[in-house]
């Protein structure tokens, strides 16, 4: 009985293809660990990513609703005809923004970094 | 003066399991005093008895040593229904049912190695889902999940050829370990 057998190797490839993959998960990328909430070019509000709250900002058109939870942020429901900002889903990676425009509410990802100095919509 | 006599007939299936958990609960307690750099990531040595059970014995018997093991362990180092203890509960849990899975994989291929090493990632995932949902929901318990997933996968081998080594052959340093389980007598 040989103590490393043919499907061995393959479940330890496997387990290192794991934790690589985690690594680059968890470790890769800059998440962002806050989130920016603009309304009319004002901001609004400043949120750590770190529990989970609901935001709600009103703008022209209605009311948008933002969600934060822990590592992420996306908008929940907007007066919008086209609803581009709530198809967009979660945004977790420094920089991501997430725009309503017909309402003027942007919801913006930011992290330790920046990737940009500056953006203009 | 009436004498009461209860009688709990032991089997010689249970003097085994009880000793086979006794053996791995010394292993615990002997890995407690180990000091470790992160919480929560130990060699899991008590892993090579519960996994020698299970080869030799059967899985019913594994999770019988498995469940004593982390209640007595509780029980020793004074964590008995604290959240550690319910972290390795969870662990064994997940180690259990994913050995219970895995030990139907052919054997021609899969030795004690790989089902070591799935039942560290078992023991490492049951307890990170049950601290993620319960202990410390958020992001930060993520970024320390490689850090798990790397000491499992490592101490999970090594476990894993320990085991083969000591079913191959007894060493002479792995005899006493062997003759703890005796050959089942029907």
């Amino acid at each position: 009985m040989r103590l490393l057998r043919a499907g061995d190797v393959s479940v330890l490839l496997a387990g290192c293809g794991l934790v690589i993959a985690l690594t680059w998960w968890a470790w890769g990328g800059d998440r962002g660990d806050s989130a920016v909430i603009r309304a009319a070019g004002q901001v609004v509000k400043t949120a750590a990513l770190t529990h989970a709250q609901t935001v709600s900002v009103d703008g022209p058109l209605g009311t948008t609703r933002i969600e934060i939870e822990p590592g992420r942020a996306r908008v929940v429901a907007d007066p919008s005809p086209r609803q581009l900002c709530v198809k967009q889903g979660w945004l977790t990676q420094s920089g991501q923004a997430a725009l309503c425009l017909p309402n003027q509410v942007s919801l913006e990802i930011r992290g330790r970094t920046s990737a940009y100095d500056t953006l203009g919509y | 003066m009436t004498r009461s006599v209860i009688e709990l007939p032991v089997s010689s299936d249970d003097r085994r399991i009880a000793r086979l958990a006794a053996l791995a609960i010394g292993l615990t307690l002997a890995e407690a005093a180990i000091p470790s750099p992160v919480p929560g990531v130990k060699p899991g040595l008590a892993n090579i008895v519960i996994l020698l059970v299970l080869l030799q014995v059967g899985w019913r018997a594994a999770a019988w040593v498995s469940a004593l093991r982390v209640l007595a362990g509780g029980i020793l180092l004074g964590s008995l229904f604290a959240p550690g203890f319910w972290l390795s509960s969870a662990g064994a849990l997940a180690s259990l049912l994913v050995l219970g899975a895995a030990r139907h994989l052919p054997s021609r291929y899969f030795g004690p190695v790989s089902l070591s090493v799935l039942a560290a990632f078992g023991h490492i995932g049951g307890q990170l889902a049950l601290a993620g949902w319960w202990l410390l929901p958020g992001a930060a318990l993520f970024k320390l999940s490689p850090l798990f997933a790397a000491a499992a996968l490592i101490f999970g081998a090594v476990n894993g050829v320990i085991v083969a080594r000591l079913l191959a052959g007894p060493a002479p340093s792995g005899g006493q370990s062997m003759s703890c389980i005796p050959p089942s007598t029907p």
